[in-house]
C-alpha cells in the first residue's frame, strides 16, 4: 500500500519540570492526530502532562557500530568524574 | 553571579489585586512549585528578565574558558593539561545549554552573540580578571566555580523548565571543576616555598573579586524582589555570599592560606563569619568594561567569532551539496 501513514516518535513529560522522554511510536496521518493517538495509546492512565511526537524519518540515529569510536574515548577520561580528586573531609563537601 | 544584576521589569511585585487573571494563574502555578514551559503563557516581563539572566548566564560561560584557556598549553604536567582542557570543554557545554534554554524563549542565538560581541550585554565581572600563575587556575577551579555552583544549586528549582533542567545538567559537571581546582591548591600549598607563595598570592588577587560574583546587595532592590516572586532567582546575593564565605575559610585553613581581609572573624552569636565587602567601586568600573581584562577578553571573542565565519560558511556549503546529491539519487 502507497498510502500507509508515517511512524511518529512519541515522547511524553512524566511530570512537571522533567525531561520528555522517548515511549514509542504509532502511525497517524498528520501531527495532530499523532498527539490525539499518542494520548490515546500511552497516557491512558494519566502519564504525561505534556506530549511530542516527530516524525521518524526527520530523526537521524548514531549507528549502533559507530558505538565504540562514539564513546569509547571518554572511558580513559577517569579525571573528568569528582571522584578523582581525593578531597579531604575536613573541608566539606565540594 | 554568573548573571550579576539582572534587571526585571523595574516595577517591583504587582500586589495580586491589580494583576489580570492570566496572571494570577500564572504567579499561583509558580507558587505551587509548578515548571513554566516555553509554549505556556507568561507576562512579558517574566520572558524579557529571562532572556536578559539567562543570555548573560550563557555569556559567562563562553568568555569564562579564556583565562583558563590561557594556561592549557602551558599546564605543568600532560596530566594537568588533559584536565585543564576537560574543564574548559564542560564550560563551553554548560554555554551551549544555557544559549539553548533561552533560545526556547524566542531570542536567536545569533542575536545573542551579537548583544555579546557589541558590548550591549554583559557578563560576570569575574573574568576580567587576569590569571597570571599556574596557582590561578587552582584558586579560579576553588573560588570562582565555588561561588557559581553556590549560585546554581538552587536555581535547579527556578521555575522555568528548561533553565532548571540545564542547572541540574551543569551542576552534576561543576563538581569536578571545585575539586580539580582544589586539588591544585593543596599541591601548591603543601609544595616549596615558592609554591605556596604562589598559592597566596593567587587567593589574594581572586578572593575580592569572587566576592563580587554575587553581585552588591539586593535586599532592597525593586528588579530582586520580582525575580524571587517568579523563582527565577532564589536566594539574595548576601545570603549566598556570606554562604560562600563561611564554606570557604576552613577550605583555606586546610590549605595553611591566609584570607586577605585582617577583619574576617568567626562571630560567634550571628553562627556566620563576619568579613570585609569588596570594593563595590572598582566591581561597577569592570562592569562598566573599564576591568583590567574587558577588552582582551570581548577581543578574543570577536575575533573567534570572525575569524570563523569561513569555516561555518564552509560547514553550510558543504551541507547543502550533500543534500543536493542525496536529492539527486532520489530523483534517479
Ligand atoms: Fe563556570
Ligand atoms: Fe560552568
Ligand atoms: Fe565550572
Amino acid at each position: 500500500m502507497s498510502s500507509e501513514w508515517p511512524l511518529w516518535e512519541v515522547f511524553i513529560r512524566g511530570q512537571h519540570g522533567l525531561n520528555h522522554r522517548h515511549v514509542g511510536s504509532l502511525h497517524a496521518p498528520d501531527a495532530e492526530m499523532a498527539i490525539n493517538n499518542a494520548r490515546d495509546v500511552y497516557t491512558r492512565r494519566n502519564e504525561g502532562v505534556s506530549i511530542w511526537v516527530v516524525k521518524a524519518d526527520d530523526i537521524t540515529a548514531s549507528s549502533p557500530s559507530d558505538k565504540g569510536p562514539l564513546f569509547e574515548p571518554s572511558n580513559s577520561k577517569v579525571y573528568r568524574h569528582p571522584t578523582f580528586y581525593d578531597i579531604p573531609d575536613e573541608v566539606g563537601k565540594m | 553571579m554568573y548573571a550579576q544584576m539582572v534587571k526585571s521589569t523595574g516595577q517591583g511585585v504587582t500586589p495580586r489585586e491589580e494583576m489580570t487573571p492570566e496572571e494570577q494563574a500564572f504567579q499561583d502555578r509558580i507558587d505551587a512549585d509548578e515548571k513554566i514551559e516555553p509554549k505556556d503563557w507568561m507576562p512579558e516581563g517574566y520572558r524579557k528578565t529571562l532572556i536578559r539572566q539567562i543570555s548573560q548566564h550563557a555569556h559567562s560561560e563562553i568568555v569564562g574558558q579564556l583565562p583558563e584557556g590561557n594556561w592549557i598549553t602551558r599546564a605543568p604536567t600532560l596530566e594537568r593539561k588533559a584536565i585543564l582542557l576537560a574543564k574548559v570543554q564542560d564550560e563551553a557545554g554548560h554555554g551551549l545549554y544555557l544559549y539553548c534554554a533561552a533560545e526556547t524563549l524566542g531570542i536567536s542565538r545569533d542575536q545573542m552573540y551579537e548583544q555579546l560581541h557589541s558590548g550591549k550585554a554583559k557578563y560576570s565581572s569575574i573574568f576580567n580578571y587576569p590569571t597570571l600563575t599556574w596557582a590561578d587556575m587552582g584558586a579560579v577551579g576553588w573560588l570562582v566555580d565555588g561561588a557559581a555552583i553556590m549560585n546554581q544549586v538552587p536555581l535547579q528549582r527556578t521555575s522555568f523548565g528548561p533553565y532548571s533542567r540545564a542547572m541540574i545538567r551543569i551542576c552534576k559537571e561543576e563538581s569536578f571543576h571545585q575539586r580539580q581546582g582544589y586539588d591544585i591548591m593543596m599541591k601548591m600549598a603543601f609544595g616549596t616555598e615558592a609554591q605556596k607563595r604562589m598559592a597566596q598570592d593567587a587567593l589574594n588577587r581572586f578572593w575580592y573579586p569572587s566576592l563580587m560574583m554575587f553581585g552588591p546587595s539586593d535586599k532592597d532592590s525593586v528588579h530582586s524582589a520580582q525575580s524571587m516572586a517568579w523563582k527565577i532567582k532564589i536566594n539574595t546575593n548576601d545570603e549566598l555570599r556570606q554562604k560562600f564565605v563561611d564554606q570557604t575559610v576552613p577550605q583555606a585553613e586546610y590549605l595553611g592560606l591566609t584570607i586577605p581581609d585582617p577583619d574576617l572573624k568567626w562571630n560567634e552569636e550571628s553562627g556566620h563569619y563576619d568579613f570585609t565587602q569588596p570594593d563595590w567601586n572598582e566591581f561597577f568600573e569592570v562592569l562598566k568594561g573599564n576591568g583590567p581584562c574587558n577588552k582582551e577578553r570581548l577581543g578574543a571573542r570577536v575575533m573567534a567569532w570572525e575569524e570563523g565565519a569561513w569555516f561555518r560558511e564552509g560547514l553550510s556549503a558543504h551541507a547543502e551539496k550533500a543534500a543536493a546529491r542525496r536529492a539527486a539519487v532520489a530523483a534517479e
